[in-house]
């Protein structure tokens, strides 16, 4: 099949305009017959229920979790960027498209991400009407902040919650339109199946989670909010839950997979403690506004970061990268902290940390201005580190107490260490202009798609992009599909393609609870992560990543011979939920591999050893590589490559610079 | 690493809604530096080796954010700490030979479904009925039309910090949700954009609250406490000024 990306004809800043004045509609009156279904209740589907459910479609939403608000993007801490300029320092919708296609390193679509930068501004409104509480200045106006990858200020934010008022905000919407009988709900659902019929989504199988059921819905349209597959590293600041399950499976029913091995890998995280760690946890990007980063100038340097002298402290990120200092990209500052602790320089009982040090700006930036607001002349150093620590309290307190309850230590009086860890997927489903996958009729909305982050993504623009998604993209794209199935009568789920998709998920499951081996769930998991961090993680090679290949292969073959999957099928069994869900990143595990092992050049957070400058920046190869690859699935764990070439016609591709 | 440590655990076994339920003993392996719900993968992972069932207990962000963890900890919802879920409770909080009794949830409104997972759904039937402000996608003014002065948008995002979780319902003796449905309260009529529903929002939400099963309210404070975002009592004087103001409205 040929990868058509539909984008609109037309100058880039007309085509979203001109697409909504011709895009074809559905009537009211029509809305009314037809179902959509949403699985997924984050930022993208919570935000795409509510809206379509508005606008008089029949929704059925689900989610994994015991509640909508429980979806992952309640996690989000640290801000949603927006074009709205109302800093006054020159921000505009093209500074944000231009940013956004720069910081992914040149691997996302012009039209899409122009969009997106369009529709930005709308999103902030519509939060604000909700009654989201951003944070705001002592006249009333809303508050930004930094971060990477800019240098305009236009992230807004809630404290070190933004998510989760984001999310309150859309999942109140959504228990809005189910409390007034629009939106069906399904909680504690999970999806395993996509039902199509004559080449076309019509509906879903999904486990109920309580009672182990497999329940049958039709649908029109089938919208995967189903985010994004970090977890096949085992250890990931995602939720415990996170997985690839719908995606995979809609993959296997003929969505095409786009860059699957473009990972983020984050910063900022705190660091392993030890072999039992089940997850990470982030320390937001808002803090590389106000900390700096730096490792011992002497290698294998056991004092306490408090005994070490200035002169004897190595900024790393300032001295590399002086344009951007501690604020470029994400994909750029892991490295470098990869670079310093494989270079001997790390800290902390593992060695695999360096610091984030708030120090300085708490008595310099914020101590000296508190002090001159109350007219304390010449403070001493023990006053402005006072005055200044409340100051960085009121704008990071949660994420410092986050961090001493993690640690036991006081990030107010000692630095913290952080290392990088697995924390987006900027790989996803392939998706075209309408966010429509390969499959008709079946759509990919938020980090479930590939579409618009590239290679790297800014922070402060996943959150963004899943509400830009919902709440703005999905409610006018649907249109141009659904105008054309106006006359579809609903097919009875006594449909033979609901029998087949419904028998292959029991024999799954029955499979699973057959193997009756030795080992648990858990730790084919925890095995699969090591693999692909150590060789498809920061920094990835042919050698490393063939035998990734091969030790996937092999892994994948003994958990179906020895994993122990307890209890029953007919009950609530989180053991078996988990083993589906390992089964999938088993598979998608070997595809990353193989989309990294193709990719010969290195982009974004796609780091290949062989291709990199002399000062071990990325090389990119745009006259081989500037596409998006497209992974068909053809029969059992076999592929066929699809490439999109991507057409720059409103930014001049470079080399990306940040110093 | 530091020393290890063990722990005594007496855990809620129930099969499902229906079953009785009953104590079983583990003991545990586990070191100070190990949350606390790592300590209970530990266990699981000690279950399934030995052919048993593993505890089934929700979780999912495992940072103190999604509400989904619950478990009454010695008797106390998310465990002895004041401020944190259990999902950020750590073992240091505990000595090598304690024991530790782990319950579910219990009030009439959260059924448990297995072990230690219950069934909050009231919660979400609740802001159903009005948690919200009615503004359909598209129809929002510019953002900074709406001006709000910092200390109002600041005590409205402190009431809007709740996650949901129902601690205050299994700590309080009536199993009364009034610290939850006041902090939607709260927020919502602070803000201006709460205003149209104002009165409309709290009698929904407390006809809601009360068709649930959910208790009545006696001021004991214990759901405050045991609030892992130490929403205040405050919220409830503010949800109970609302309701009467309404009713004297006639709504
Ligand atoms: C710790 C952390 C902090 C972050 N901070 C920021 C930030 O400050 N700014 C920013 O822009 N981005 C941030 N991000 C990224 C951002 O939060 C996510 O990319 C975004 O929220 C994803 O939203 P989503 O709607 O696509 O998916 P999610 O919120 O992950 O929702 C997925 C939904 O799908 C459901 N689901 C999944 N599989 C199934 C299935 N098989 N059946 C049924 N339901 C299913 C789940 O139940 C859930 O409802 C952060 C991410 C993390 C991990
Ligand atoms: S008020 Fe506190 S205890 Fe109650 S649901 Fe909200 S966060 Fe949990
Ligand atoms: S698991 Fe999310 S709050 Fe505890």
């Amino acid at each position: 099949m040929k990868l058509e990306s539909k984008i609109p004809e037309g100058p880039i800043s007309e085509k979203w305009t001109k697409f909504k004045s011709t895009v074809p509609l559905v009537n009211p009156a029509n809305k009314r017959h037809l179902e959509i279904i949403v699985v997924g209740t984050g930022l993208a589907g919570a935000s795409a229920a509510a809206s379509l459910a508005e606008m008089g479609y029949k929704v059925s939403a689900f989610c994994f979790q015991d509640s909508p608000r429980r979806a992952h993007s309640i996690a989000a801490q640290g801000g949603i960027n927006a074009a709205k300029n109302y800093q006054n320092d020159g921000d505009s919708v093209f500074r944000l498209f231009y940013d956004t296609i720069k910081g992914g390193d040149y691997r996302a679509r012009e039209g899409n991400v122009h969009r997106l930068a369009e529709v930005s501004t709308s999103i902030i409104d519509q939060c604000v009407a909700q009654g989201v509480p951003f944070a705001r200045e002592y006249g009333g106006t809303l508050s930004n902040r930094s971060f990477g990858g800019t240098q305009v200020q236009r992230t807004f934010y809630a404290a070190g919650q933004t998510g989760q008022q984001l999310l309150l905000g859309a999942y109140s919407a959504l228990e809005r339109q189910v409390g007034l009988g629009n939106v069906k709900m399904y909680n504690r659902h999970e999806m395993v199946e996509v039902v199509t019929i004559e080449g076309k989504a019509r509906g879903i199988i999904a486990r109920n989670l309580v009672t182990g059921k497999l329940e049958r819905f039709f649908s029109h349209a089938v919208l995967l909010c189903t985010g994004g597959y970090g977890n096949v590293f085992y250890l990931s600041t995602n939720a415990m839950g996170s997985n690839v399950t719908a995606a995979w499976k809609a993959h296997k029913a003929g969505a095409y997979f786009g860059n699957p091995c473009f990972t983020q890998i984050h910063p900022t995280c705190i660091p392993v403690s030890g072999h039992y760690q089940s997850k990470l946890t982030l320390m937001s990007e808002s803090l590389r506004n106000d900390g700096r980063i730096w490792v011992p100038k002497k290698q294998n340097d056991d004092r306490h970061p408090n005994d070490i002298p200035e002169d004897e402290r190595d900024y790393y990120l300032e001295r590399r990268y002086p344009a951007f200092g501690n604020l470029v990209p994400r994909d750029i500052a892991s490295r470098a902290a990869k670079e310093r602790c494989d270079g001997g320089y790390g800290v902390g009982p593992s060695k695999m940390a360096v610091y984030l040090d708030f120090k300085y700006n708490m008595m310099q930036k914020y101590g000296r201005t508190e002090a001159s607001k109350h007219n304390i002349e010449n403070p001493d150093d023990a006053t402005l580190l006072r005055l200044g620590q409340e100051v960085v309290k009121e704008k990071y307190g949660n994420l410092f107490d986050m961090y001493k309850q993690i640690t036991d230590e006081d990030p107010y009086e000692v630095p913290m260490r952080i290392y990088p860890a697995v924390h987006y997927t900027m790989g996803g489903l392939w998706v075209d202009y309408n966010l429509m996958t390969t499959v008709p009729g079946l759509y990919a909305l938020g980090e479930a798609n590939f579409s618009d982050h590239g290679a790297n993504r800014l922070g402060a623009s996943a959150l963004m992009q899943g509400l830009a998604d919902g709440y703005f993209v999905i409610p006018l794209t649907i249109g141009s599909y659904l105008s054309g199935e106006i006359h579809t009568k609903a097919i009875p789920t006594t449909h033979e393609a609901f029998e087949a998709a419904e028998k292959r998920a029991n024999e799954r499951i029955q499979n699973f609870l057959n193997i009756n081996g030795t080992r648990s769930v858990e730790s084919y998991h925890r095995e699969l992560g090591l693999i692909m961090w150590n060789k498809c993680g920061m920094a990835r090679n042919e050698k490393g990543l063939n035998e990734a290949i091969a030790e996937i292969r092999a892994l994948r073959e003994d958990f179906y011979k020895n994993v122990r999957v307890p209890g029953t099928d007919k009950e609530f069994n989180p053991e078996l939920d988990k083993a589906g869900r390992v089964a999938d990143f088993l598979e998608l595990g070997e595809l990353m591999c193989i989309d990294a092992l193709n990719r010969n050049e290195s982009c974004g957070g796609h780091f290949r050893e062989e291709f990199q400058t002399e000062e071990g920046e990325a090389l990119r190869d745009d006259e081989n590589y500037k596409n998006v690859f497209a992974w068909e699935h053809t029969e059992n764990n076999k592929w066929e490559l699809h490439k999109e070439e991507l057409v720059y016609e409103n930014i001049k591709i470079q080399q990306r610079s940040y110093k | 690493m530091k020393h290890s440590m063990k722990v005594n655990l007496q855990v809620w076994r129930q099969k499902n809604t229906q079953a009785q339920g009953n104590f079983e003993n583990y003991s545990v392996e586990t070191n100070p530096d190990m949350s606390f719900l790592e300590m209970f993968d530990v266990l699981n992972e000690q279950l399934i080796h030995d052919g048993k069932e593993p505890v089934a207990f929700d979780h999912d962000c495992r940072e103190g954010i999604c509400g989904m963890c619950s478990m009454v900890i010695n008797g106390n919802p998310h465990g002895p700490k004041q401020a944190i879920t259990t999902c950020q409770l750590h073992m240091r909080s505990f000595n090598d030979g304690d024991t530790i009794v782990v319950e579910p949830w219990r009030a009439n409104a959260f059924p448990v479904i297995k072990d230690l997972s219950v069934n909050r759904s009231s919660f979400d039937r609740i802001i159903a009925s009005g948690g919200f402000v009615s503004v359909n996608t598209g129809n929002a003014v510019d953002a900074n039309n709406i001006l709000i002065p910092k200390d109002i948008a600041d005590e409205a995002f402190e009431a809007a910090t709740c996650i949901g979780c129902g601690a205050c319902v299994s700590a309080c003796i009536n199993a009364s949700a009034m610290l939850f449905v006041g902090a939607k309260v709260t927020q919502l009529s602070l803000l201006p954009q709460g205003q149209s529903e104002r009165q409309s929002r709290v009698v929904a939400m407390v006809n809601q609250m009360d068709a649930e099963g959910f208790g009545a309210c006696t001021n004991t404070g214990a759901c405050s406490a045991e609030c892992p975002k130490g929403i205040p009592l405050s919220v409830i004087s503010t949800l109970n000024r609302e309701y009467t103001k309404a009713k004297l409205n006639g709504i």
